[in-house]
């Protein structure tokens, strides 16, 4: 089985981790309420989706 | 050769497959509306349509092979006396799917399917024929209004020419109507344009 031959150096290893980023996800209005929501997801503020009421919103 | 059913597979094998779709299909029935993930709200809804337009034809035949699928008879029973003739005049899209975001233990996400109420929206082209009736009767009101706003501009500016010269010797009264009359002229004029 192959293996690795030399120790990684910490520089290396946090080179490589430097890349691990987040993204901020995409937000939409919501129609109803206007609160900041995920597109295409009941609103979890008022839980409406296309002002239809779909769950009760977690307070 | 068989083709393999679209979506996820559910549960470890195929009859473990089967049990879990049934037995949502007959909570769906038995409530309603039921939360659960997206990928098996995914595989119940062609499964409990295809359940519903057979409760929709009523009969003993039917009610058998439905009866193959859910097992209890309460439900098959308010399947095909409430649900089935409440869909009758709808073409298929029995249900609906709504995505509610991901589950807070494995960030699953997931779904709330429902049987659809309420009375059946009309075709796209009736809607599209609607939609230009409705437009055309709006762009005919908001010219009448116009023609109307602009009469009445050339009224309300004779009236301030008329105020300005009657209260030229009271200067406090003066800027009083001014500014009424500069007021009462802004927001038609921006209502022209």
């Amino acid at each position: 089985m192959a293996v690795p031959k030399r120790k990684m150096s910490r520089s290396n290893t946090r080179s490589r981790r430097a890349q691990w980023k987040t993204a901020a996800p995409a937000l939409v209005n919501c129609q109803q309420c206007r609160n900041p929501k995920l597109p295409h997801i009941a609103c979890s503020t008022c839980g409406t989706y296309n002002r239809r009421q779909v769950i009760e919103p977690s307070a | 050769m068989p083709q393999p059913a679209k979506g996820a597979r559910l549960g470890g094998s195929p009859s473990h497959e089967r049990h879990i779709l049934s037995n949502l299909a007959t909570s769906l029935f038995e409530h309603g509306r039921i939360t659960t993930t997206h990928a098996k709200a995914r595989r119940l809804r062609p499964f409990a349509e295809r359940l519903i337009t057979k409760a929709k034809k009523g009969d003993m035949h039917n009610r058998r092979q439905v009866l193959t699928v859910v097992r209890d008879k309460s439900i098959v029973h308010r399947l095909f006396t409430e649900i089935g003739p409440q869909f009758a005049e709808r073409p298929g899209g029995y249900t609906r799917i709504t995505k509610i975001g991901n589950r807070k233990g494995d960030n699953a996400p997931m779904a709330v399917i429902e049987l659809v109420t309420g009375a059946v929206a009309a075709s796209t082209s009736s809607r599209r024929a609607a939609r230009r009736t409705a437009r055309a009767e709006a762009i005919e009101a908001a010219n009448a209004a116009a023609a109307e706003e602009t009469a009445a501009h050339s009224h309300d500016e004779e009236a301030a020419e008329e105020a300005k010269e009657t209260t030229a010797e009271v200067e406090e009264t003066t800027e009083a109507v001014t500014t009424e009359a500069t007021e009462d002229g802004k927001p038609e004029t921006g209502d022209k344009a």
